[in-house]
């Protein structure tokens, strides 16, 4: 407790002399979203069938994004600690009424029509669980005792079942992992890590069990898309088709048959990677998964040079989950993973992911901006 | 110790997380590695593969619908059929501007401001890679129109189906029933794979109950397309598996007879064959033209059949609520036998009307000046009513209510048709339940004769007729009688549900009360004694008049000076030959006034036609 107040005594200090007029951004990060954002904006152009108003769309989209990246890059994360267990028990309260209250989509139930504006409160909780879990880690030594680390688990575990009963599994996979990573930063010792993945494995048949039918299907059609060619398979089928026509140099912006002739289903969305190696090829892939790599190592970076627990375990989940993202959505259009429904980040259209992401971001800028001018 | 525990070593912290990154890192790196290996078989090593897939054959994988089974009556006649007709159909993922596009072939089909508008809602209800009908049955003129056009309209084309057609138009309306488009509710509650490319399902009737064996198996096709996305060549492809056909009880020839018969009334007409419950003839008058629904009806088509006072689209057959008035005493008559509270000797005398001990109001016999002294012959012959206040009060209602349960009052008889009523019949505790109000005696007594709150569907009465007929064997109506897969030439037969034998004390007691129904037709003083005349065997029957408005205690009641409206509906049922039945019937006529008189005639002719004996003149 005492070591807390220390802290807060500090950071006020510190932070009067050094952060009244200036704009929190971190450059190399912003540099790395803003070209990430153009790749994806030039492929969704060629994706969504050269429409224009697609365009503008995701634009709008993107600059509300940004609106959130600045406000929380500019909120000390500090107040950003204080705030987390309001903010996750907020969100925990809003996933049970998507359930009661929810408005279907698609069949499944994920949005909270409050009449001005619909909400994802699962989109929330992208953020909410590793700030939660952080704080909650950060305010004992690390690494954690048993006893916490079985709450901590528990604020990871419940609102990702809220989100897997919506049905949404793609976002119920992420929330938990990003959870589970901050839990891993935290240094709990590799025999309960091992521990942990065999348990996972051998919980795999009861998963099973409680999946919904079309959550099997697509783990079924995984294992062998072409036994249903009219269904779930068909994505799998033509992704595979469009990423290996692309060949090493891809067939070129605005010429990839497959996503043009409009054989690819939900390219513009889950399946724009597979829009990008057919008409950039190997090599067009190999860049954007770099640049990829780059924005996440940044992030890995902040999360090094961070100067407490809790933004070095926040930052950290964010960066890895976002590469999480990343490969869960290149792994699925691959045909590596089963289509669980998750968007390429960044490069998507649509979705509320982009806020939540784009913020995330924000708070990595915050987390690097708000350091105390000493030497650690 | 607290304290020990409290001192975070920020140094050993920050080294312990770091760590962590760097592995984490290393991790992304090697997935990263893999991911590329992935791609780089797919696009280097497997590029022949994928790129002659794509780029020299344009492979498409579409749905090929299977054909839906057809539908027979008994002797072979087609009660429904697919007929090939042209129609339009976009897929909205592959069309680039869909509002233009629709006012464009809007222009050139002619259609309306609200036929646009029903498309569109069916696009949005859709997912956008399913195809979409724009409009059905196209003239020659308009394919012709489409097809100079067609080039301004990607994403669009005629396509040849086979549809769904009734050639017997109304004459099955209720009971065969109709396909429709596939809606959102159908969707949950079928497996969307095996529907891909059809877009009709079952909404009533046998199509409904039956969609699973109609329907069939989907196939697929692998197709190569030009850039437009037309087909250019078929590359491989699993046919699909035709639905079965069904075979019907139904007899078409009486069907028909039965609708003339009933003429410009409305009713319901239901008969069996008691021996396998199989549905011989169903009527429910008035009735629809169910083509119209399979091409999408009208908004303002719809909104007549809806809207009519006459309700052509209930089937009354089966959901039809009527008093089954007199048709409900052979009924009462056993229960009375087999309670041993009468016997074929008692008496009861009927000097036109029957109070309660100790009351003054007057229930009254349909015969003013009464029948004198009655014995359950004369009782059930002869339609007394004094007879049967004085047995319901002797049995109560609940002794009734139970014997009626076991021939199917108040239940869902099973036919194979869904959305079947229930009926009510009465009980003390029903009453008690629903209105939470006790049971009058007066109430036993008008039970007692079919009326008060006794109300059954024709389905219900035709079953326990035949019921009746068989001595006490309950057999589920059933409409279909048989299935054949495709290229087979042997039928399946459909099982019939439930076959059981009442638990009745004294067969004899049957007969008893079979004997008085054949009373009812060849007795001299029967109330309907026309039916009988000039057969070769003897029927069973009786006939109903159910009130539709209650009389005043002293007032008359005058067919000819009352709204047609008001008037009394009319019920009869037979069966025949009545010491081994093969044909039972039942028969309401809504607003027909007497059983005797325009029911009763009905079931003569259906008898004749069914036996094969030469029509009258």
């Amino acid at each position: 407790m005492s070591s807390l107040i220390a802290d807060r005594r500090h950071s006020q200090r510190w932070g009067l002399t050094q952060a009244s007029s200036k704009i929190h951004i971190d450059i190399i990060l912003l540099l790395g979203l803003i070209s990430l954002l153009g790749v994806g904006l030039m492929v969704l152009y060629s994706a969504g069938g050269q429409d224009s108003s697609l365009l503008i769309r995701q634009l709008i989209r993107i600059a509300t994004a940004f609106i959130a990246l600045l406000v929380l890059s500019n909120i000390h994360p500090d107040r950003m600690r204080d705030a987390a267990y309001w903010i996750y028990g907020a969100g925990l309260m809003l996933l049970v009424a998507v359930l009661v209250f929810g408005h279907e989509g698609k069949g499944a139930q994920r949005w909270l029509d409050l009449g001005f504006f619909r909400f994802q409160p699962s989109e929330l909780m992208k953020l909410a669980v590793p700030l939660l879990v952080a704080t909650y880690l950060a305010e004992r030594p690390l690494p954690p005792s048993f006893g916490r680390l079985l709450v901590g688990l528990v604020m990871i575990v419940v609102p990702s079942l809220l989100i897997a009963k919506q049905p949404d599994l793609g976002t119920s996979i992420l929330i938990a992992s990003s959870g589970l990573i901050v839990v891993f930063l935290s240094g709990i010792s590799w025999r309960l890590i091992i521990g942990f993945i065999t348990l996972c494995a051998s919980a795999l048949p009861v998963l099973w069990y409680v999946m919904h039918d079309y959550q099997r299907q697509r783990v079924l059609t995984l294992l062998n898309p072409e036994s249903d060619p009219l269904g779930a398979g068909y994505h799998i089928i033509q992704s595979k088709i469009a990423i290996g026509s692309g060949g090493i140099f891809g067939r070129g912006w605005l010429e990839g048959t497959q996503s043009q002739l409009a054989f690819l289903p939900e390219r513009s969305t889950d399946f724009i990677f597979a829009v990008i190696a057919e008409e950039f090829g190997l090599i067009g892939v190999g860049v954007l998964l770099v640049m990829y790599l780059l924005v996440a190592g940044r992030g890995l970076y902040i999360a090094s040079q961070a100067q407490s627990s809790f933004a070095r375990l926040l930052a950290g989940s964010i960066s890895i989950t976002f590469l999480v993202y990343v490969f869960v959505n290149v792994g699925m259009v691959t045909g590596l993973l089963p289509v669980v429904g998750v968007p390429l980040p960044l490069v998507s259209y649509g979705g509320t992911s982009m806020v939540t992401l784009l913020a995330g971001f924000g708070i990595l800028m915050s987390i690097h901006t708000h350091r105390r001018m000493m030497s650690p | 110790m607290a304290t020990r525990f409290e001192l975070k070593d920020h140094f050993r912290e920050s080294r312990l997380t770091n760590d962590r990154l760097i592995f984490a890192a290393i991790i992304a790196g090697l997935l990263f590695v893999v991911v590329m290996v992935r791609l780089a078989v797919l696009q280097v090593f497997e590029y022949e593969h994928f790129d002659s897939l794509s780029n020299r054959n344009r492979v498409d994988i579409g749905p090929l619908p299977p054909q839906r089974g057809l539908i027979y009556d008994r002797n072979g006649v087609i009660l429904a059929e697919n007929i090939p007709t042209f129609s339009l159909e976009l897929i909205p993922e592959k069309v680039l501007d869909l509002d233009s596009t629709l006012n464009d072939l809007a222009v050139i089909l002619a259609m309306n401001a609200d036929e646009v508008l029903d498309i569109k809602q069916r696009i949005n209800q859709q997912r956008s890679f399913n195809q979409i009908i724009v409009k059905q049955r196209l003239t020659e003129q308009e394919v012709a129109k489409f097809s100079v056009n067609r080039h301004h309209f990607t994403g669009v084309d005629v396509v040849g189906r086979l549809i769904r057609h009734y050639p017997q138009g109304a004459l099955f309306a209720h009971t065969v029933g109709y396909v429709g488009r596939i809606n959102k509710r159908d969707q949950q509650r079928i497996d969307e794979r095996n529907y891909k490319g059809t877009l009709h399902i079952g909404k009533t009737g046998v199509e409904k109950f039956y969609e699973d064996l109609l329907h069939g198996q989907v196939g697929y096709q692998e197709v190569e397309t030009n850039v437009q996305g037309r087909i250019i060549r078929e590359l491989h492809s699993v046919p699909p598996v035709s639905g079965n056909d069904l075979y019907l009880h139904l007899d078409i020839n009486l069907q028909r007879i039965a609708a003339e018969a009933l003429g410009t009334y409305n009713g319901a007409i239901v008969a069996l064959d008691p021996k396998s419950g199989g549905v011989l003839a169903m009527v429910s008058k008035p009735d629809f033209d169910p083509n119209d629904f399979v091409s999408g009806i009208s908004i303002k088509k719809y909104a007549v059949l809806r809207d009519s006072i006459d309700r052509p689209l209930f089937d009354r057959a089966l959901r039809g609520h009527y008093p089954p008035g007199s048709t409900l005493k052979p009924f009462v008559a056993l229960a009375g036998l087999e309670s041993g509270v009468v016997n074929e000797y008692s008496k009861t005398f009927c000097p036109g009307w029957y109070s309660l001990p100790g009351k003054d109001h007057r229930y009254r016999c349909w015969k003013k000046h009464g029948h004198g002294k009655v014995d359950l012959l004369k009782a059930v012959s002869q339609s007394c009513d004094v007879y049967f206040y004085d047995l319901a009060h002797t049995l109560g209602i609940d002794r009734i209510h139970s014997f009626l349960d076991l021939f199917g009052f108040g239940h869902r008889t099973g036919i194979d048709i869904p959305s079947e009523s229930r009926g009510l019949s009465p009980s003390a505790q029903w009453k008690h339940d629903t209105r939470n109000q006790a049971w009058y005696p007066g109430e036993t007594l008008i039970s007692g004769i079919g009326q008060g709150f006794n109300q059954m569907t024709p389905i219900q009465l035709a079953h326990a007729t035949a019921t009746l007929a068989m001595r006490g064997v309950s057999i589920s109506p059933q409409v279909a009688r048989a299935s054949r897969k495709t290229g087979q030439s042997e039928l399946q037969l459909i099982a019939t549900e439930t076959i059981e034998a009442l638990p009745m004390q004294k067969s004899q007691n049957w007969e008893k009360v079979i004997n008085s129904m054949v009373e009812v037709i060849h007795g001299k003083r029967g109330t309907a004694r026309h039916v009988g005349k000039d057969m070769p065997f003897e029927i069973a029957g009786k006939t109903g008049t159910a009130q539709v408005f209650g009389i005043k205690q002293d007032e008359e009641y005058d067919a000819d000076s009352i709204a047609k409206k008001l008037r009394d509906h009319a019920l009869f049922v037979a069966f025949a030959p009545a010491d081994d039945p093969e044909f039972v019937v039942a028969i309401v006529v809504e607003n027909g006034g007497g059983g005797s008189k325009t029911a009763a005639p009905i079931a003569r002719k259906m008898i004749k036609q069914f036996f094969g004996i030469t029509p009258d003149e």
